[in-house]
């Protein structure tokens, strides 16, 4: 048992942090926020080139890093501080595990060799309001040549421009986790064949999501990943796993707006005296560390479980469980810490000018995302409550 | 970074389970699950007797060094072992605050004669410590501590006056640790020296406090020319303070697993209750429930990060640790509360008159004082917002 960093685990976040804290100031989110992509193609140019980040989780022998979800988490943590505007969430946190968890060795290859090579990907399912794989709505049909999907998709991250798209859809007919499966497809080659995108504008600026419709699109056999029908429970685990890496991320939120506040408040005189003098702010403040650790724990908890699962370790059996704690605390961790460092920044908190509402919004937009915490809790009841399991696993 | 743990350390879990399953059995059979917070009157006899069985088997003081008769058990086997032991309902340790408190500060600042006398009775389950901290008039503010130590050089002995308050197990304990002022004109942190007092002697006497339980742990404790050896200080006269604040570092360490498990314990009840009762159908009850599992679980993986040492780059105490105390005392205080809701109107019924309570509603009223007694929340904030994030001090005022 070792519940800490190795040296190169600790060099893999550093990195992250200089990098970020270089390349994704206030000014370059700023920017990026306002493209029509949503994201500063030469960062993620870097990001990839440079620091080789987007290889995280592919293995080594398909050309990448072949490190876990302890490397990723300790990435995602930072790209939170930052408020990074990059597709590396759609790409490396669902679209590589998706491919990975489902795709044959051989129609993985190429896929994994486009996104190495720095195009962008990411995974749309969800046809209905609610997440998870009850959610696939979009329906394929066999045809002679492949298959043909027609359905919805909404809130795709990054889904209006990414290269690659792994799209879910069932058979009709079926429902919950049967009779799913995933297909692999070059964005700009379908866009003749009966596919629509669409950025839809969102309150959380830093994040763009779109919404994707298909009408008969036309698909090759080769598209459909793995045996046909038998993605459902794959899903699954692949939206745990991206939970994780969302959660990781609010964390890195907290973190921030914890140290934003701690700055402002230390600067800010009032009374002849820092405002951080004032009880009334220290203990909003230490109550703000305090979640902010607690979700750092969790994090690092849910990292190592999500790294069990990744490599068929004797723990994986609680991924779920392990998704749903670190996904609950840590969405109301990050709100809370974001509301509190409003508070604490007093009239400047509420312009547009300070940075604060960019991380307000955005620990809204992520708290809904993946499962907001009732629902997450939801999901650990019913194993407490209803399954007949015991609370001590 | 990674969990599971090894073949060696697996092996020295069920050794632990074995031994306590066959230990814990005839006339100890009746302590499981008995003796922790809010239930620490219970069974003291039996439960004196356990220390001197535990010590037999050799399951004192595992994370001793072995040169000051310990087993020298590595972290993750003290981790095994408190874990195994809260998961057996082995009952509230008498011995801890000798075995966690007195031992390791002695074991850390105490000269080897001081180690040669006092350490073996907290080895050997026969000797129990309690904590003079608190006076009525130093609670939040420690430092302005009143009990006076005077040498006697005539007597070549330390004459001790003044009165300490929420001592717990002072009336079953043989030695009481003690921070009195060696300096009569000193004031705040200079000036206290850290003592080690018997408790069976003319000029001490102890008063229990009836507490909101209706119970008492806790006692009141007076010096009237309470005396000890002159080789009874830790440190020199005036270092007190440093040894104090060393010693609450150890509060930290890997017993708070044992604690969690007891937390486990009481969370179990809670779940079995309201399954039985049909509260596990209600939607807030069930989220209540799911929170209190999602954070007890975090609160594990909070203590292995704090026991794993990732230091911090400034070298300062981690921030992990910082909060810890905040952190379980809210978690606990909330526990209680849902523990009498999930029982609803049934949560009323004593157990017996005049005022005999049941295990939940004894957690409900205890864990009151979690969040007051070893610094209090408020005064959590203040350390975490000053020596965690560095947040300028109040101005004090000082008479």
């Amino acid at each position: 048992m070792q519940f800490r960093f190795t040296d190169e685990q600790q060099m893999i976040r550093d990195t992250a942090a200089s990098f970020f804290a270089d390349r994704s100031g206030s000014a370059a989110v700023r920017e990026a926020m306002a493209t029509d992509t949503g994201y500063d193609p030469q960062l993620w140019q870097r990001l990839c080139q440079d620091l080789c980040l987007h290889a995280t989780t592919i293995p080594d022998a398909a050309g990448g890093m072949g490190l876990g979800y302890v490397e990723l988490v300790a990435v995602m943590e930072q790209m939170g501080r930052y408020l990074v505007c990059s597709p590396f969430f759609a790409t490396v946190c669902q679209a590589v595990p998706a491919v990975l968890r489902t795709a044959t060795g051989a129609q993985a290859v190429p896929w994994l060799e486009r996104i190495l090579a720095g195009q962008t990907a990411t995974l749309a399912w969800i046809g209905r309001e609610q997440p998870g794989c009850a959610a696939v709505s979009a329906e394929y049909e066999p045809t002679d040549a492949g298959y043909r999907l027609s359905g919805e998709y909404h809130f795709v991250v990054d889904g209006h421009s990414a290269d690659l798209l792994i799209l879910a859809a069932r058979r009709p007919g079926t429902s919950g986790r049967y009779g799913v499966s995933l297909f692999a497809i070059d964005a700009k080659a379908a866009e003749d064949a009966g596919i629509e995108r669409v950025w839809t504008p969102t309150l959380d600026q830093t994040r763009h999501l779109a919404r994707i419709r298909l009408d008969g699109l036309r698909l090759d056999a080769a598209a459909c990943l793995g045996s046909q029908g038998m993605a459902g429970a794959a899903l699954g685990e692949v939206l745990q796993l991206a939970t994780v890496a969302l959660a990781a991320e609010q964390m890195g939120g907290a973190q921030q707006v914890q140290d934003m506040a701690v700055a402002y408040t230390g600067e800010r005189q009032q009374f002849g005296r820092p405002i951080a003098s004032f009880q009334a702010i220290k203990h909003k403040a230490a109550d703000m560390m305090l979640r902010t650790e607690v979700a750092r724990s969790a994090c690092y908890y849910a990292a190592c479980i999500a790294d069990e699962a990744w490599r068929g370790g004797v723990l994986a059996g609680e991924l779920a469980e392990a998704a749903a704690i670190a996904k609950s605390y840590c969405s109301d961790a990050f709100f809370s810490n974001a509301a509190e460092a409003l508070q604490l920044h007093g009239g400047v908190g509420f312009t547009w000018e300070y940075d604060v509402h960019l991380y307000f919004k955005r620990a809204k937009a992520s708290g809904l995302m993946l499962g907001d915490a009732s629902e997450h809790r939801e999901t650990l009841a019913a194993q407490l409550l209803d399954g007949g399991k015991t609370a001590c696993s | 970074m990674q969990l599971s743990f090894s073949q060696e350390d697996e092996r020295f879990r069920t050794e632990v389970a074995d031994w306590l399953a066959a230990n814990l059995a005839g006339d100890f059979a009746c302590l499981k699950f008995r003796g922790g917070p809010g239930d620490e009157h219970s069974f003291a006899q039996e439960r004196k007797g356990w220390e001197q069985a535990l010590a037999d088997g050799g399951w004192t003081c595992v994370g001793w060094p072995a040169q000051h008769g310990g087993r020298g058990c590595s972290i993750e086997q003290q981790v095994i072992f408190f874990e195994e032991y809260a998961r057996a309902g082995a009952p509230g340790r008498m011995g801890h605050i000798g075995e966690g408190l007195a031992g390791p500060t002695l074991i850390a600042f105490g000269t080897p004669e001081q180690q040669r006398r006092y350490l073996p009775g907290i080895r050997a389950g026969t000797e129990l410590w309690c904590q003079g901290y608190s006076e009525p008039g130093a609670g939040s503010d420690l430092a302005n501590v009143k009990t006076r130590a005077r040498f006697d050089a005539g007597r070549n002995r330390w004459v001790i006056n003044g009165q300490k308050v929420w001592t717990s197990l002072a009336h079953e304990a043989d030695y009481c640790f003690v921070i009195a002022r060696t300096d009569p004109d000193s004031v705040g942190h200079q000036g206290l020296g850290f003592f080690l007092v018997a408790m069976d002697q003319p000029g001490i006497e102890v008063r229990p406090i009836r507490q909101i339980t209706g119970t008492s742990e806790f006692n009141e404790v007076f010096f009237d020319d309470a005396q000890c050896d002159a080789g009874d200080i830790v440190g020199a006269p005036g270092e007190g303070w440093k040894v104090a604040m060393g010693l609450l570092g150890f509060e930290r360490g890997v017993s708070t697993l044992g604690q969690q498990m007891q937390f486990q314990n009481e969370l179990d009840e809670v779940i079995r209750i309201a399954q039985e009762n049909g509260r596990a159908r209600d939607p807030v009850i069930r989220q209540r429930i799911a929170q209190a599992h999602a954070e007890l679980k975090i609160m594990r993986y909070n203590s292995l990060r704090m026991l794993s040492g990732q230091s911090e780059s400034d070298g300062s105490l981690q921030r992990e640790a910082l909060i810890y105390k905040l952190f379980w005392s809210s978690w606990h205080r909330q526990l209680g509360e849902l523990a009498i809701d999930v029982c609803g109107q049934q949560g009323q019924l004593l157990k017996a008159a005049p005022y005999e309570l049941t295990r939940l509603q004894s957690l409900f009223l205890f864990v009151r004082s979690d969040t007051l007694y070893g610094g209090s929340n408020q005064i959590q904030r203040n350390i975490i917002a000053e020596r965690g994030l560095g947040m300028p001090c109040e101005p004090r005022l000082r008479a």
